[in-house]
């Protein structure tokens, strides 16, 4: 298939993808600031959500201090945002449009209903009036689209271009939430300093399981109370856990080396390595290395693996 | 007296339609083909009718069928993407009026293939003194480049959009007259497609009571016809669409087709010549191209030869195409023959090249680079339709019945000034079709653009699409003016 087309393809649904996190980061702020705690607390929770999102500067410049409202507008509506919903949303349909042959009627149509649906709840003040019904729509329409490729579309290289997009933003957005909870209290990972702290801490991993819908699974498999490196073990470490870095990365493995041609074995042994230390990883291990400091360098090397996909397939070959 | 002339028997001057009150008239006498249409219709409640149009409207945004128009905004201020006005009332053509004016089109399909050919050959018809030398040499869509260029079959136009208008003759005889040949790049055809799949949809009923024939295989014939024009060499030529892009105002269509035939849809930017052939760059490497429908004009199409500056083409295209690598679809340099200027002469091809007598009219028409032409329209401006010669989209052009003193006086101002680019025609009483507009079903002006195909054969599905000037009164059925289409049924009776 043309580049081209598998870099849209590839790029419409990482944008999707991107919606839906960042859906589900701002709900799971929304609904932890519902519940009883201090200001500074509620603060950290919405500084933390632009900083893994590397947007604090961005919004600074523009709203200066961090207000909740501010920060929801900034990451729903605010088009001059790359990362938000608004923006991540139009430029999945713009990919989607640009390729609109390569797609099903059906992907397609999902697509531009969604585009069209957002217009018309933003201007009718849909967001505003409820916001966690909102970000649960963005949800919704992300299973759909997804639902639609895999129900839809022939299991071709189009495909698997496209569900390499999804697992590999995934993954970063992944990555990126349980580093949030670094960024709130820092240095004090696993350790409380006081009993009211540990509540609010049960809170905080909490609601980062939720944000992943990981509620239940978590007690499912661990049949215990929240533990914050089990948290971090089911997020990064379990290949049945849907959205953990592992899965996205067995996921990105099985889509590549269906595309791969020879050129591309390298791209491919890097994936596969990325891989391979996940699955032969132990969550102590980590500990010792450091939470941030595994997820800072994990970052780095799924966007290098995002870079090495783009010049082996989508970018036009000089001739 | 009320009187929608496709849909009436007696046809009636222009001022008698508009004059008279928008109520449908059902006890005229009606058409033979459209009594049980019409029969249907007047047990519609307006209701009905309203919301179908609304059900319409919304399957369009919803699957994005949608134009673009340059520089405009829509009415949330930000997109650029508009829907083309649907009617949901058909334009009805009887099967033997359709047969006569297949055979009329492809006579003259044939005859102006055959003249472009010459043209970049022999210039036979040149030699001869049937179309003046000078008209050719030094029209502007002439192409150096393609003089002694031998393409597939002989075809330069394989897509043909020719429009055609119903008016009255003296007689009052409703006759059929080609108003304009359209052999570049010529659009429209996915809203023929799609207007039938939409009526399909909202009134099944209506193609079980009637023997509607069926236009969904285009794609099927138009694949034919491009495959037909690969280099002889390659038994299973990749065909390619090639689209300026998404923010192009046809882009819906070029990617549809694209995905009707199964095709890649590329951009110039995809596309490469390497020792005069094209290539396309995938996800494995280069893969050769041997037909390239292009949906892009001829000055874009290569900047070693075209404008320079062009970025929407492939560099070295025309040396892969002379070389005889590549096909291209349309060939260049048809503009040569569906210039105004050019127009006058099409009936003398058909007797010059197949020895036919036409099939189809021309519109009488006054060369205003000619003395005695240009009197005669000065004389008249206010009853002619004038146009400029290289004009599309129903853009510089005047309609003296309907215009102004000051418009008038302008554009005399403008002939005068350079009358080489300008014709005139007889402002033609252009038949209309009962349409549901907001007051109800009132009758709109349209015409007929089929779409003609050539490759080893000339075909074409049977129908075209019909547009609609939706506004009252109005002769110009661009959709860039306000212009919508409606479904077009060739129905035996």
């Amino acid at each position: 298939m043309l580049s081209r087309t598998a870099d849209h393809l590839f790029w419409m649904s990482r944008y999707t993808e991107r919606a839906e996190n960042t859906a589900r980061m701002l709900d799971v702020n929304y609904q932890t600031s519902l519940l009883p705690q201090s200001d500074a607390v509620a603060l950290v929770g919405w500084q933390g959500l632009l900083s893994i999102s590397e947007l604090l500067p961005a919004y600074q410049s523009k709203h200066g201090d961090v207000v909740p409202e501010k920060v929801m507008e900034f990451m729903v509506k605010d088009e001059s945002n790359p990362s938000s919903i608004v923006s991540c949303l139009r430029a999945a349909r713009e990919n989607a449009r640009a390729v609109r042959g390569a797609l099903t009627t059906e992907v397609w149509e999902t697509q531009n209903q969604t585009w069209l649906e957002l217009n018309r709840m933003l201007k009718a003040g849909e967001f505003e009036q409820d916001p966690a019904q909102f970000f649960e729509w963005v949800k919704v329409r992300s299973h759909q689209s997804r639902g639609v490729t895999v129900g839809t579309m022939l299991m071709d290289e189009a495909l698997h271009f496209m569900r390499l997009g999804t697992f590999l933003e995934r993954a970063d957005n992944t990555a990126r939430l349980v580093d949030v909870k670094y960024h709130a209290v820092e240095s004090d990972f696993f350790g409380a300093a006081t009993d009211k702290d540990q509540e609010y801490d049960f809170y905080h991993w909490s609601a980062i399981l939720r944000s992943v819908s990981a509620f239940e699974i978590y007690r499912k498999v661990y049949r215990d109370v929240i533990k914050p490196e089990r948290v971090a073990e089911l997020l990064i470490l379990r290949a049945d856990m849907p959205r953990s870095l592992h899965a996205c990365l067995n996921e990105v493995v099985e889509n590549l080396s269906v595309v791969v041609a020879g050129t591309s074995s390298e791209t491919m042994r890097w994936a596969g390595k990325l891989q391979a230390e996940l699955q032969y990883a132990r969550i102590d291990e980590i500990e010792a290395m450091g939470l941030h400091a595994f997820l800072t360098r994990f970052l780095d090397r799924v966007n290098d693996l995002g870079g090495r996909i783009s010049r082996d397939f989508l970018m036009a070959e000089a001739a | 007296m009320k009187l929608f002339d496709e849909m009436f028997e007696a046809l009636k001057s222009q001022s008698a339609v508009l004059e008279s009150s928008s109520n449908l008239a059902f006890d005229l006498p009606l058409r033979e083909h459209y009594r049980s249409y019409a029969q249907w219709l007047a047990q519609q409640p307006n209701a009905t009718m309203q919301a179908r149009r609304a059900e319409a409207e919304m399957i369009f945004r919803r699957v994005g069928i949608t134009f673009a128009v340059y520089g405009a905004k829509d009415e949330d201020g930000s997109g650029t993407e508009r829907l083309i006005p649907f009617d949901l009332i058909p334009r009805i053509i009887p099967a033997q009026e359709w047969n006569r004016m297949e055979a009329g089109l492809v006579q003259r399909v044939t005859a102006l293939n055959r003249f472009i050919h010459d043209v970049y050959h022999d210039q036979e018809i040149l030699k001869a003194g049937i179309v003046p030398r000078e008209q050719v040499e030094n029209n502007a869509q002439f192409r150096q480049v393609m003089m002694g260029v031998s393409v597939p079959n002989q075809i330069y136009s394989h897509i043909s959009g020719i429009d055609i208008v119903r008016a009255p003759t003296a007689s009052g005889a409703g006759e059929y007259f080609v108003l304009e040949d359209n052999l570049r790049v010529p659009s429209g055809v996915s809203y023929m497609l799609e207007n039938r799949k939409m009526m399909m949809r909202l009134f099944p009923d209506l193609f079980s009571q009637h023997r509607v024939a069926p236009v969904a295989h285009y794609p099927d014939l138009l694949l034919e016809t491009l495959r037909a024009s690969a280099p002889s060499s390659n038994t299973e030529p990749t065909v390619v669409v090639l689209t300026p892009g998404m923010y192009n105002s046809a882009y819906f269509e070029h990617a549809f087709l694209a995905q009707q035939m199964g095709v890649e849809l590329v951009e110039g930017q995809d596309l490469v010549v390497k020792d005069d052939f094209v290539w396309m760059r995938t996800t494995r490497g280069l893969k050769r191209v041997d037909v390239i429908y292009r949906r892009v004009d001829d000055d874009f199409l290569d900047p070693e030869v075209f404008r320079a500056n062009s970025t929407l083409g492939v560099s070295g295209l025309m040396r892969a195409y002379r070389a005889g690598n590549v096909g291209i679809c349309n060939a260049c340099g048809t503009g040569i023959a569906d210039d105004k200027s050019i127009y006058p002469y099409v009936p003398a091809m058909i007797e010059f090249y197949l020895g036919e007598k036409p099939i189809l009219n021309n519109v009488p028409t006054y060369l205003c680079r000619q003395p005695d032409d240009l009197k005669y329209t000065l004389d008249h401006l206010s009853e002619l339709v004038v146009k400029e010669v290289h004009g599309a989209g129903g853009y510089g052009m005047l309609v003296g019945p309907a215009a102004t003193k000051q418009e008038i006086e302008d554009f005399r101002a403008a002939l005068l000034a350079d009358p080489a680019r300008y014709i005139a025609q007889p402002t033609l009483s252009l038949s209309s079709c009962p349409t549901f507009v907001d007051a109800g079903i009132a009758p709109r002006h349209i015409d007929l653009r089929p779409f003609v195909l050539s490759g080893k054969t000339v075909q074409m599905v049977p129908g075209g699409l019909t547009r609609v000037a939706l506004k009252e009164g109005s002769l110009v059925v661009n959709s860039s003016q306000g212009g919508g289409t409606k479904d077009t049924w060739i129905l035996e009776v």
